[in-house]
């Protein structure tokens, strides 16, 4: 689904590629793919309603760009008005103004309240903070004993009344508060139990443990796997208590994660982190710019053209497009353009732009590791080596290992890889050099390897 | 920029180094992949044990087994539950089908069905089928068209098809419980253990969830309100020996049903996803897995289609549970679920209380949704 998804916006893009003003026809066209990739991606109908519209609106004042295709105006339209909803940048927690300052985590059942309560305990933690975390789910069983064990896993203390009687989570939160204050701790972060968005009694236990604890953040846990009913539990959480933000949890899997633009939509507010994994060191702030392109299940192609458009010359460009497609790209040449491509960012994070590549097998740190190393070995040759890689013997390999600093193994992956992929990229850009970009079969990562 | 074209030139001189670097990266990566994915690695299974570990604790059913909290008579039904919280879309659909049909009711059929997570391909197969009959039988009175649309629904589901749950030949009869993270697998263990106490069946629950924090009290927690035996080990210990040794227990007590409490696991993570085949081949040493039902969140959405195709293939899943429908959530998922991969829907997770577990039926689902 993902794949066909992708492939099916540049279609569309590639087939819009004359310039000038977008017509009505291709307009709808393209809206057409959004809607159906939004719905795909789990939006709410209501909210994908509302975005097409106003992307039409966008589409139809917009100013024309001569330097754009009308597929990339497109691109930047919707971009700019998923933005809009989702925001710019990651917005963090509220500094609150006299401590402890209190953090209540809400939302439904199972959607990751308590192990996002232990997650953000620790990295309050490694802040140099001083929080403490109140137990105030009084309802799921065993749920006080699994925050007193996230407690002493990442060395946070729990405040829990596991022999009080009844389903008093006001009074609980209201004591953790007072004790959080007398200790002096910096941080109180409240979990609370799950609940029904439609349970009357249980939101007004929420708004009964929120008017004891006075919280400076309310934080709305999603699971990023959530359907169409975003919006309505959104709606009703909003309605009970005064929601700051959203933590969008287990976007570790593959869901394309509507649910973060419904959720934005309807409330207003930021999604503060994303949680990415069941261990605790497993929370991220939130980048609205990459869940952007998740949800729309493409790469960030613009940011992605505009970069590049400012560090590659386009004489050279053309020149080396030419030896791609005959097969003659050299060692020297993918140095050059390695140095190009350096200019335009971390390599984790132009990767990520790619559609299809933002979920890779590997971490981005590995990525942008590897990077030193491949210069060093491609450095450690000869120029005629470079432009020439049949001559590299055993000897002349192990001589370039020595120099580089690396195995000899490694040398000869390098060798194999680049021939590999030079005999790829000829089949890709091959035909009458219009060839669509499109990974090899293959290099599509498999789904959910990170976000 | 002279020429359209450019970008993408810049883009695939990019790709190449890219392409190199991301290879490169990914091969050496690959031993690496267990550092890669978050959770550590289980020991090896003993798989040939043939004693209960000394590690194996039990923990004995309580002497009395609790009341029924609720008089299940006076229980709402499903229905009445169901369309409490729906009464808006139903209203909408009414509205829609009270005029001839146009465009605009079409639309708002195929918005209702997506609005219930059934997927924009589905329902848009559903909204041209139905089209398709309105027209051919000049059919015009709306009541008409929505008693065709239910029809159309209901027929999705193959209603010939048992939906109980089975019972092997030999003692204990197991029912593995898979699925993703906080779907309900642990609370439908235990409303099934009560379920299958109260009609005098001796249970065993095993605690193979040796990950997640009190995974294992809070299953106990269940043992213990339902009058089921609790057998666990250590937090980390391997869930598959876990299994075994609960499959032992259970057999050398001849009880009737074992239980087996997985953890919650995403489908993409291969690793987790090979753990739980491992517990079910463990299983198989000694015995049968007879059901192996992948517990579904009735708030998710497309992503449920994912799960269940890698659930089947890692668990080899007899049946869905469908959890969560006390919400405003409707679960179509499940659905297309049963209508692509021919799994079908076995029971409903109404609630979080014990009795909250009903066996599901096609026709009062899909009334639900339409009602
Ligand atoms: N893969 C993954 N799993 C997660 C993430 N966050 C939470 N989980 C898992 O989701 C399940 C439910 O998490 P909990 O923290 O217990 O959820 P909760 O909202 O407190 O649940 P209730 O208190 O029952 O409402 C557990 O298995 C967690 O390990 C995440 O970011 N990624
Ligand atoms: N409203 C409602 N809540 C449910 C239902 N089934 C389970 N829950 C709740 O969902 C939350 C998660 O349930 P668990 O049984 O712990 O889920 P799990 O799949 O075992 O979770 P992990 O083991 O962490 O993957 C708990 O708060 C349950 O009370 C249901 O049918 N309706
Ligand atoms: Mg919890
Ligand atoms: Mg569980």
């Amino acid at each position: 689904m993902f794949d066909s998804l992708s492939n099916r916006l540049d279609d569309i893009f590639t087939r819009l590629k004359s310039r000038g003003r977008l017509s009505e026809k291709q307009v709808d066209e393209v809206l057409r793919e959004i809607r159906l990739a939004l719905l795909e991606a789990d939006v709410s109908l209501k909210v994908v309603k509302a975005f097409v519209k106003d992307v039409r609106e966008r589409a139809d004042g917009a100013e024309i760009h001569k330097s754009l295709t009308p597929a990339q105006q497109v691109i930047k339209i919707v971009n700019q008005a998923l933005i809009d909803i989702l925001g710019e940048a990651n917005v963090g927690l509220e500094v609150g103004s006299r401590p402890p300052r209190v953090i209540l985590m809400a939302g439904l059942q199972g959607s990751g309240k308590t192990t996002a309560s232990g997650k953000l305990a620790r990295l309050l933690k490694s802040q140099g903070r001083n929080p403490i975390l109140a137990a105030a789910d009084l309802r799921r069983p065993a749920a006080i004993r699994q925050l007193q064990l996230l407690g002493e896993q990442v060395g946070v203390p729990v405040h829990a009344e596991p022999d009080s009687p009844g389903h008093d989570a006001a009074g609980v939160a209201g004591r953790a508060l007072e004790y959080a204050r007398n200790e002096g701790y910096s941080d109180l972060i409240v979990d609370t139990a799950g609940r029904m968005h439609v349970d009357p009694e249980l939101m007004k236990e929420l708004g009964a443990v929120a008017h004891a604890v006075d919280p400076n953040e309310i934080l709305l846990v999603c699971d990023a796997m959530t359907g169409q009913d975003a919006v309505n539990v959104a709606e009703s959480f909003l309605e009970e208590v005064d929601v700051t933000g959203v933590v969008l949890t287990k976007l570790d899997g593959d869901a394309r994660g509507g649910a973060a633009l419904s959720m934005a939509f309807v409330t207003g507010r930021p999604i503060k982190f994303a949680g990415v994994g069941e261990k605790l060191g497993d929370l991220e702030p939130f980048h609205p710019d990459r869940m952007a392109s998740r949800i729309l299940g493409m790469g960030d192609v613009l940011t992605l053209i505009e970069k590049a458009e400012s560090v590659f010359d386009e004489a050279e460009a053309k020149k080396m497009e030419a030896k791609l497609r005959k097969a003659e790209f050299t060692f020297e040449d993918f140095l050059t353009q390695m140095q190009a491509l350096k200019k335009m960012g971390p390599m984790s994070q132009v990767l990520g732009m790619m559609p299809g590549m933002s979920k890779l097998p590997v971490a981005d740190d590995q990525i942008d590791n590897q990077m030193p190393r491949i210069e060093a070995i491609i450095r450690s040759m000869t120029i005629q080596e470079r432009n020439n890689p049949q001559v590299l013997n055993g000897s002349r390999r192990k001589r370039i290992a020595v120099g580089s600093g690396s195995s000899i193994q490694e040398v000869n992956k390098l060798v194999k890889q680049f021939d590999q992929v030079r005999k790829m990229m000829k089949a890709m850009s091959g035909g009458k050099g219009k060839g669509k970009m499109k990974l090899p079969k293959g290099m599509n990562p498999p789904p959910g390897m990170g976000f | 920029m002279p020429d359209g074209m450019l970008p993408e030139l810049l883009i695939a001189l990019g790709l190449v180094v890219l392409v190199v670097v991301v290879v490169f990266v990914a091969r050496r990566g690959s031993q690496r992949d267990a550092d890669v994915l978050d959770r550590p690695e289980t020991t090896k299974a003993p798989v040939t044990r043939t004693e209960v570990e000394p590690e194996t604790i039990v923990e004995p059913p309580p002497d009395v087994v609790e009341e029924v909290e609720v008089e299940p008579a006076l229980r709402p039904s499903l229905r009445e539950r169901l369309t409490k919280s729906r009464r808006f879309i139903t209203g909408r659909l009414a509205d829609a089908l009270g005029q001839t049909p146009d465009e605009e009711t079409w639309e708002d059929v195929e918005a209702v069905l997506i609005q219930a997570d059934i997927g924009v391909a589905t329902a848009t197969r559903i909204v041209d089928d139905l089209r398709e009959q309105v027209r051919e039988r000049k059919i015009k009175d709306p009541s008409e068209i929505m008693a065709l649309l239910n029809e159309e629904l209901v027929s999705l589901f193959d209603t010939e098809k048992p939906r109980d749950l089975t019972y092997s030949d030999d003692r204990p009869t197991v029912w593995l419980i898979v699925g993703v993270n906080g779907t309900g697998k642990t609370t439908t263990i235990g409303k099934l253990a009560s379920t299958l106490s109260r009609d005098g069946k001796s249970v065993a629950l095993a605690a193979a969830d040796t990950f997640r924090a009190a995974a294992d009290e809070q299953l106990g927690a269940w043992g213990e309100r339902s009058g089921a035996q609790l057998v666990k080990h250590q937090p980390g210990a391997d869930p598959g020996a876990v299994a075994f040794d609960a499959y032992k227990f259970a057999k050398a007590r001849e009880l009737d049903v074992l239980l087996v409490d997985t953890a919650g696991r995403l489908h993409t993570k291969t690793p987790l996803m090979d753990e739980l085949s491992k517990v079910r081949r463990v299983i198989e040493k000694e015995g049968t897995v007879q059901e192996s039902l992948l517990v579904i969140d009735a708030t998710g959405g497309q992503n449920g289609l994912n799960q269940a195709k890698e659930f089947a293939r890692a668990a080899g899943v007899t049946g869905v549970v469908l959890t969560k429908l006390d919400g405003t959530a409707k679960g179509g998922i499940a659905l297309t679920i049963e209508d692509d991969l021919d799994i079908p829907i076995k029971l409903i997770g109404v609630g979080e209380g014990i009795e909250d577990l009903e066996p599901f039926d096609p026709k009062a689902y899909v009334d639900a949704i339409l009602a």
